[in-house]
This record gives structure tokens, sequence and C-alpha cells, in this order.
């Protein structure tokens, strides 16, 4: 992140819910040099730190968003670290971890440094880097993942692959023992997953379009948390889709398996139904969107934390590579802005799921990568995210910060916006028409 | 209606008008000068990017016999060839001002697509393995003619389903024409989830007795080195509709192209209660029929001057 100074300011009478550090209450948030001071009793003097009218308002722990694709490098057409970042800001989040199925794919310790150098000279919230499992993402041999953990990555991902070959995956999960950094795998097999680019089921059977079995993600996260407990090793299953994977996750935990997993909003809001429409731009991506039933599976696993968090798995694309028939069109829909007032909205608002799970999840992807969970306990870093639960906006009515326009969420009425960000102690959105006071 | 992009999204009344519609046509195919001028000054693009006989030369013999001008464009030797966008092809075209768009691809929803990016009439002459609504209004054409009503009729599909538009789009039709549908073939080549589209699956040819209508479907041979089919022998020994197999009194459909020998024996491609060579005949006045419901039937915004309201009159007579 690029370095600036310590918020210093007071969030004014803002509801604060923070269930994990089991804060829930109405408090002036006292923020001096980017640390929470105090969480105040109400309209106490403070003196010379801009104030910020937050009645009405939630503070929540800032989110964070395991799985996101800056596209940098060689993609730099759909998105950057810049307009990532300010895309994350902008969805409440203070921190977010890149894939490394970019062009090239970031594959050597030279990568990590280098990418880690430009988010210090463009990022607005902390970004830490996976790199890949495999060389050149093509499965067969592993990186350097002692020298690439030394450069500084969190983990590694062949995400957008899975890894075929158990063989290369044991090896990975035995090396990890020397230089730790979770694998976080996305779970297909290839054979089954064929040429199919939607759930297959009743509506892929009426559009005629070739469907991926849920098997395909399940059997192979059912082989994957096997080898992990046989080597002792640490998985993260990324964007599970079907009610089958729920399952396989649950019971690799009951057995005592280093695994955690995560589930998109665009999995837990829509199903293959939206698919009816044939629009890519919202409704292609891998893992596809699944049935009701699936659905409704993957809220019960955030409910009982089979699903540890929620990842946005943003995925931006070009105009040009959507505009084309479904089957040809690029996968993957993007989410960062979105994430939070889609789940609140479509969730929360339904009485579906508890305020306090969501904000919970939200945050819930930052202890699989060994990081801190955001808090608002007084003393921690400034990472909170200034909600107003009852706004109502059409998304990308004001375009996004994103650079591409794929939003699952496009032309949608949701409810709860994110005002305000601090992320990594630092400000780090604002939004435009949110006016602020300043104390005289 | 604006445009023809799906069976799906026709009322069984717009359905049958469409057909009431080719009746009137198949009278002028019986005249000496089969043309009208209906769409006289008017264009009609026919942009086909898989390869079809039958569609795109009954489609652009439809276009003619409308008095339209065509414009037909094949993929291969285009500047798709060229790696043009479909969104950019469409672009150039709508240039021209055409009337009407008849576009296969190879693709699901392309006609849908192209119907977002133009100001023309869109006819989807086969999207992927989705639609093919022109090939069941002219099935449901030849069997009003052969049956009448469809209500309460038994239709079996038989063959390659899942690889199928025809089959998408004619159970949709034959249900919305008040048919029973049964879809039939071996478990690998019927979509998980058909079913609830409103049919009943069978997986042998059994029952076949029950129909009155037997629809075969095309089993591409490459088909046997995907694994959906152990082989293209044991796919017939079960599935082929011959001469032991179909009724004296049951009808027998196909799309076409025939793999003679394989989904049909050649005595039943050749029997009395065959309907391929009537299907082919009815795609010409059914094709009419739709850029005539598309173009000429009172919803177009300018309606050019001189163009007949009611039945169309042959070039050379007093309209």
């Amino acid at each position: 992140m690029r370095s600036g100074e310590g918020a210093e300011l007071v969030l004014r009478g803002a509801t604060v819910l923070d269930p994990v550090a089991g804060i829930d209450g109405v408090h002036d948030v006292v923020v001096r040099n980017g640390r929470i001071a105090e969480l105040a009793t109400p309209g106490g003097e403070l003196d010379g730190i801009e104030e910020v009218d937050a009645e009405g308002l939630h503070a929540l722990p800032a989110f964070f968003d395991p799985h996101v694709h800056l596209r940098v490098p060689g993609q730099e057409h759909k998105e950057d670290i810049e307009t990532g970042t300010r895309a994350a800001a902008a969805g409440g989040y203070c921190g977010v971890i890149a894939m490394a199925n970019t062009e090239p794919p970031v594959s050597t310790p030279a990568d990590v440094e280098a990418l880690r150098e430009a988010a210090r000279e463009a990022a607005s919230v902390p970004v830490g880097f996976l790199a890949t499992v495999t060389r050149h993402m093509a499965g067969e041999e592993l990186t350097e993942m002692g020298a690439i953990r030394a450069a500084g990555a969190l983990g590694f991902s062949d995400d957008g692959l899975p890894i075929v070959n158990a063989r290369v995956l044991r090896r990975a999960l035995q090396y990890q023992h020397l230089c730790g950094g979770t694998i976080a795998l996305h779970e297909e097999d290839p054979a089954l997953s064929g040429d199919g680019v939607m759930h297959e089921g009743a509506v892929s059977a009426a559009l005629g379009v070739a469907g991926v079995p849920s098997v395909s993600e399940s059997t192979t996260i059912a082989r994957d948390a096997a080898l992990a407990g046989y080597e002792s090793g640490r998985i993260h299953v990324q964007h599970l889709s079907a009610a089958e994977s729920v399952a396989a996750v649950r019971a690799a935990k009951a057995a005592g398996v280093q695994i955690t997993c995560e589930a998109s909003p665009h999995h837990l809001c829509l199903t293959d139904e939206a698919v009816r429409s044939l629009d890519p731009r919202r409704f292609k991506m891998n893992p596809p969107l699944r049935t009701e039933a699936d659905r409704e599976a993957l809220i019960e696993g955030l409910r009982d934390g089979t699903i540890d968090c929620v990842a946005t798995d943003h995925a931006p694309h070009a105009a040009e590579e959507k505009e084309v028939p479904f089957e040809q069109a690029a996968m993957g829909v993007t989410g960062l802005e979105t994430a939070f007032a889609a789940l609140h909205t479509e969730l929360v608002l339904p009485g579906t799921i508890e305020l306090g799970l969501l904000v919970e999840r939200m945050a819930g992807g930052a202890a699989p990568f060994d990081l801190d969970r955001p808090t608002l306990a007084p003393g921690s870093e400034a990472n909170i995210a200034l909600c107003d639960l009852g706004a109502e906006w059409t998304v990308g009515e004001d375009g996004y910060e994103s650079r591409s326009a794929n939003s699952w969420c496009a032309g949608r009425k949701l409810t709860g916006r994110v005002l305000m960000t601090l992320a990594g102690g630092q400000v780090a959105y604002r939004l435009r028409s949110f006016s602020l006071g300043v104390a005289a | 209606m604006k445009h023809l992009l799906a069976i799906a999204d026709l009322s069984r009344e717009e359905i049958e008008a469409i057909l009431d519609r080719a009746e009137s046509f198949a009278e002028v195919g019986r005249r000496d000068i089969k043309k009208v001028p209906t769409l006289r000054g008017r264009t009609v693009v026919s942009l086909f990017y898989e390869s079809s006989t039958r569609t795109s030369a009954s489609f652009e013999l439809a276009a003619k016999r409308l008095s339209a001008d065509l414009v037909s464009l094949k993929a291969a030797g285009s500047s798709v060839d060229k790696g043009e966008s479909l969104k950019d092809t469409c672009a150039t075209l709508s240039a021209y001002d055409p009337a009407a768009i008849v576009i296969r691809h190879p693709y699901a929803g392309a006609a849908q697509l192209v119907a977002g990016w133009t100001e023309a009439s869109v006819v989807n002459a086969g999207d992927g393995k989705h639609e093919h609504p022109s090939q069941a209004l002219l099935d449901l054409f030849t069997l009003r003619r052969r049956l009448g009503p469809l209500e309460g009729r038994r239709i079996w599909i038989v063959g390659d389903v899942l690889h199928s538009r025809v089959a998408r789009s004619n159970l949709v039709a034959f249900k919305a024409m008040g048919a029973a549908v049964t879809v039939c073939g071996p478990p690998t080549l019927i979509p998980r989830g058909i079913e609830q589209l409103g049919c009943d699956v069978a997986h042998s040819l059994d029952r076949l007795g029950e129909a009155d209508v037997v629809y075969a479907l095309r089993l591409q041979r490459e088909r046997m080195t995907e694994s959906f089919v152990p082989s293209i022998r044991e796919y017939a020994a079960n599935f082929q509709i011959d001469s032991r197999r179909l009724g004296p009194r049951q009808l027998l459909m196909h799309p076409g192209p025939v793999n003679r020998g394989v989904e049909l024996s050649g005595e039943a491609i050749d029997s009395p209660q065959s309907l391929m060579t009537e299907q082919v005949a009815s795609g010409l006045v059914v094709r009419m029929a739709i850029l005539y419901e598309l173009l000429a039937s009172g919803e177009r915004p300018e309606p050019a001057a001189g163009v007949p309201e009611q039945s169309p009159t042959p070039i050379g007579q007093p309209a």
C-alpha cells in the first residue's frame, strides 16, 4: 500500500459492530495516528481532528478478500493494482490477496518482489500476493517455493486451473513443511468439466449449453483433502459452488484436515436460472452458478462455519471479451465494489443470515493466510468500513472504480453502501457524495 | 413480432399465425409465377457462421420469392476469417439498413446478441445447440397438414438429444401445440434435467409403438470417439428406426441430413410414412411466412408503399 499519514478522525455516534471482538454499541470511534484509540461515549470533547457524522451509520471491521484478480502483469487492459485496489477500498475492504494467473504467471521470487514494489506505489489498500504452485501453471514442476516465500508471497495457487496431477500436489504439500504458505486450490476435474461453461442441470439442458457437473468440483476437493490429511498439509479451497463440495469440506474438517474454504457473493445470491438470459457479462464464471439447493447449502456452510469466509473472485474482463456469445465469453465477474451490499441485500435483509455473521465472514479471509483479522478493538490498526445500511443505489449507475464493468450486480438495486473505508490506518476511500464536517 | 429468436418466445397463437401464413404461400407456390412483391426494395442479409444446405438455401429462396434484395454471407471467405467480431460484423452489415438478418452461429445466444445490436429484425437460423425455431415451425407445418391439430398426439424424439438444437426447439414447439413428447436415446446423449422441460425420457425403443410420430435425430459419427456411444453398430442396434420398429400408422420425420443406416434404415427413409421430402418443401413456405410475419405484417414502423397488406399477389397479375 502507498505510504501516507495515519488517519486522525472521529466517527461520531457510529453503531459499532464487531462480533468477534464482542463489540456492539453506539460509540464515537476515535482514530489517532492510524489506530483505533478509543471507542468513546458519544459527544465527548475532541480537539483538532476531523469529525465524521456517523449517526445512524454502521462502523464495521473492514473486509478482507483472499481472492481477487488484479491482472498485473500482462492484462492491464482489464485491471491494474491502482484500479483494483480502488475497487476494493470502495467495497469496504482493507486488504486483498491477488491471484497469480497473470500473463506471464507469478512464478518466481523476482515476480513477487516486483509486484510488492508496484503495490507500494499504486495500491489504496494492502495487497498480498500468491505465486503459482507449478512453473508456468503447467501443473508439472514446482516453483521455487522456498525462495518465493522468502520474497514475501503469502502462499501459492494455480487458481484458474486445478492441479490435475495428484503427485504434483502431494509434493507441494510435502514441500510446504519447509517453506510454509497456504496452498489455495481451484478444484475441478477437467475430464468431468469437459467443454462445460455453466452448471449441468435443467437449465443447461434447456439451453443446449454444455454443463459442468457438480461432481467435477466435489470429487477433486475430496481427493485433495485426503492428500492434505495424509501429508499434514494446509489447503484453502477456493470458490465453493456445489452442495456436494460443502459436504466434502465439512467431512474433511470433521476428520481434522487443515482445510479452509471460501464462497463468493455471486454463488451465495444467484442460481443457474440467471443464465437463461445467456448474458455472459454478468453470469458466466468458473465455477458456474448452480441450483437453489446448492445456494442453500452454501448459506448453511456459511452459518455453521464450514465456509470460513466470503471471497469475491473479482475477475475483471474488458467489454470485448464479454460482448460475444455466452460459450465464447471470458469467465469471471467483478465483485469487490458490491460484495457487502449484495449480501446485505440478498441475505441479511430477508433474514436469511444475521448481519453479525456476514460481518464475521467478510473478514474471515485473513486467517487462512496467517494475517490478522481486521478488528475494531481499541489499540488495533484502523481498518474500518463505514456503511449506511439503509442507502439504496443502482450498481453501475455512476460507473465503477474497477477498470472493467463485468459486475454480476450491474443494474441491480442494492440496499447498503460503503461510505468510507479505512485500510491499514489510512483513509482509503470516501464516497464522493458523502459530505464531511470538520471540527471547529 | 420483431424477431424470431426462440420457439420458447412464441405463443400458440403466434405459431398458428405463421403456419396459416405459410398455407397461403403454399398456394402461391402452385402458380406458374411463384414470386410476390411483398418485400420489394427491402434487404435481407443471410449470415451463416456454420455450414448449412437446406436452411440457408430455403431462407435465401424465401427472401427472393418475396422480392427482397439478398446479401448472402458465409463466415469462410468473409472478414470473419480475418478475426472480425460478431459485434463489428453486425455493425458493418447494419450500415446497409437491412430489414432482416438471418443468422446461423455455432454458439447459443448469438442471434439474441445480434438483435441487441441492430435495428433489423433478426431470425435465428440455429444458434449452437440451443434453438432452431424455423425448423420447428416447418415441422409443425408438415405435421399439421398430415394430422390436423397435434392436441393429444404422442411424439417421440429419438437419438442424440444432447447435441441437437432441433430436439430442443421441437420439444418446446410440440408441447406448445398440445402434443405429448418423449425423448429417447442412450443416457449419454440425453441431457441431465431435460425432463424438467415437460417431456418423458426413455432409454429404449420398447414403447415406441405408442408414438404417432417418430422424429429421428442425426447421430454424428464423431460421437463415438468421444465415448458417447461405444460403437455406431451398437447405437444402430438399439436406436435405429427401421421397418421392423416403425409401425404402419406411424409417421417418420428427420431434420436432415440423414446418416443412412445409422439412425434410420434405408427402407424407413424410403417408406411411405416418411415425411422428409415434405419437410424440405415446407421449409420454403414456412420461411417465407416467417419473413412476412416479421417484416410485412403491420408492426413495422414505416410500411413500404405498394406492399399488399393481405394475401400476396403474384408479380404480373393485377393487385
